[in-house]
């Protein structure tokens, strides 16, 4: 097992449930869920265990993110990628982003 | 002091006629002029033989409701002069000219992104512009929502953005719909347009917008922005996808900030809603090789600008794919679950024996003991606060308990808790008795907040 360094971000509001950070580099195993590579899926559990300050349900809606946010990998669409079963990868930006409705 | 608060009221209130008055006069001026302008050319057109003229020329008169609009084959020697400028750009030239006189685009919402837009649209060229905005102009909109002014406020916004663009290029035919957008007219005023644009403010509206824009198959430019960050996307346009192949389903309305509560920056909206106006010149001018992308702007980053690479339309989109289950539009307030307005909705979460009015808390105020807890963030806490009062943003107060323990004199001291509009204090107050069952025996919140403290008790406290 060894350890993943990637970058991740919140934007458009999302920050504000991750105590208002909008960038940070974390480092995570890459066997969360040993033996298997860790995926998007394992992240995202990761995240809400580790790193979310308030209000899961903002984030989170059963093993994936809740309607409303888009998840973008290396600035790409997370579906282009295989969105939950996409395998994380060393160095990797990962975009947490929420969709704004103001104007 | 309220003879003095009358007094610069009335003050104001001249100004403000003899302003009206002035534009009132000038406008009256440009009124004879257009008409004279008007008649003249009605005239030549009688007088020349050409039946295509004579069509375009009741055409516009009766707007072009039922019937194609006129199709122009040439510039004006107006036009020549009018766009100079862009005319001799290689990128846009006169055909770029052209295709923009033919183009009719509609804007949803004269707000923070359709006035820019509207703006730039009409300077540049655009034949035909439509604007819909129910709402009406208030001088919280004014930082941002730059069609409008001073002299406008309580008048429809989607009047006062036409009376903008007709002094700002009287060729633009510019329609302006005072109504909210709704599955009962959508359908019927997206079609008369070739191009749409989100401007709205709200997510009842766009998934509506993208639903009538699917159906009748119009490409939709949206645009949201909040607090310092923007979004742009092009939805149903060249194979790419729509709102709803990226969000089947709609947030849950408890994640919806809206520029009221969030904030928002109003050179934020003015940056996105003309890369609405530049998407729009793209299509209209057929000049747009760009990718499906999604452009995400902070102002508080670097790189400002981030562009990411969508999905493709997908097959089984239930709007859009292959076999599609939405053919018409449906209900999307029920849908989303949250109103087709931005405006937020007061809460009502505590029972009358928990809330006090802003008026019985001031005459207690100075005479009985107790604690007044102001649970705004920090940030509007340091625009404005009652003296005495202790802040405690919301979000804090569950791990700030103990603090509110230990500002209790007895237990018997009441406690008090304040926001801007009376919403989050109701929280708040929730939140207090549960933590403080057994300290507390009086803990209520100030109905409508520093709000209607403002309207109430204080006029010279800032209503923000």
């Amino acid at each position: 097992m060894s350890l993943l360094k990637i970058k991740l971000s919140f934007s458009g509001g999302i920050e504000l449930l991750f105590d208002n950070i909008k960038q940070k580099s974390v480092e995570i195993s890459s066997s969360i869920n040993s033996p298997n590579p860790t995926t998007m899926k394992d992240l995202i559990s990761w995240m809400k265990d580790n790193l979310l300050k308030e209000r899961p349900e903002l984030f989170v809606s059963g093993d994936t993110v809740r309607p409303g946010i888009l998840v973008l990998i290396n600035d790409s669409d997370w579906e282009l990628e295989g969105e939950l079963e996409y395998e994380i990868k060393d160095g990797d930006d990962i975009v947490f982003i929420s969709t704004l409705h103001g104007g | 002091m309220n003879i003095e608060m009358d007094k610069s009221e009335n003050q104001e209130l001249i100004v403000l006629v003899s302003r009206l008055k002035k534009e009132n006069e000038q406008l009256r001026i440009r009124v004879k002029e257009l008409e004279e302008k008007l008649n003249n050319k009605q005239n030549s057109l009688l007088n020349s033989n050409t039946n295509s003229k004579l069509k375009e020329s009741t055409l516009q008169k009766t707007e072009t409701f039922d019937k194609a609009p006129p199709i122009y084959k040439d510039l004006t020697l107006a036009e020549y002069m009018l766009y100079g400028r862009q005319l001799i750009l290689s990128d846009f030239g006169k055909s770029g000219q052209l295709k923009l006189k033919n183009t009719s685009i509609l804007i949803v919402g004269a707000g923070g992104l359709g006035a820019p837009a509207a703006i730039y649209l009409a300077a540049a060229g655009v034949g035909k512009l439509g604007i819909v905005d129910y709402d009406k102009v208030e001088r919280s909109n004014l930082h941002r929502q730059i069609i409008h002014n001073e002299l406008r406020e309580g008048i429809s916004k989607a009047q006062s953005a036409k009376m903008t663009i007709e002094e700002l290029n009287s060729l633009c035919n510019c329609v302006a719909y005072e109504i909210l957008l709704e599955s009962s007219n959508a359908l019927e005023i997206v079609q008369k347009y070739d191009i749409v644009i989100d401007a709205t403010d709200n997510v009842a509206t766009r998934y509506l917008l993208n639903d009538a824009c699917v159906l009748s198959g119009k490409p939709l430019i949206s645009g949201g922005a909040l607090r310092m960050d923007g979004q742009l996307t092009v939805y149903n346009y060249k194979r790419g996808p729509c709102y709803r192949c990226l969000f089947p389903k709609p947030p849950p309305p408890e994640s919806i900030l809206n520029c009221a509560d969030g904030g928002i920056l109003g050179v934020v909206t003015g940056v996105i809603g003309c890369l609405q106006a530049l998407q729009a010149i793209k299509i209209a001018t057929e000049n747009d090789e760009s990718p499906n992308n999604l452009l995400i702007f902070s102002a508080t980053s670097y790189p400002l600008f981030r562009s990411i690479k969508l999905r493709s339309k997908k097959k089984d989109c239930a709007l859009c794919g292959d076999h599609p289950s939405i053919t018409r539009l449906e209900d999307y307030v029920q849908f989303c679950g949250s109103g087709a307005t931005d405006k937020s909705p007061s809460v009502k979460a505590l029972g009358h024996e928990d809330r006090i009015e802003p008026k019985i808390y001031h005459n207690l105020r100075n005479k009985t003991p107790h604690v007044l807890i102001d649970v705004r963030e920090t940030v509007q806490y340091d625009i404005c606060s009652l003296p005495n009062s202790i802040n405690i943003p919301l979000k804090d107060l569950p791990d700030r308990i103990g603090e509110v323990k230990n500002l209790l004199e007895t237990p018997n001291t009441p406690v008090y808790v304040i926001c801007r509009l009376g919403n989050d204090s109701q929280h708040a107050v929730n939140i207090l008795k549960t933590h403080l069952k057994s300290e507390l025996k009086e803990v209520k919140d100030i109905i409508g907040g520093l709000h209607k403290w403002s309207i109430e008790v204080d006029q010279e406290f800032p209503i923000y």
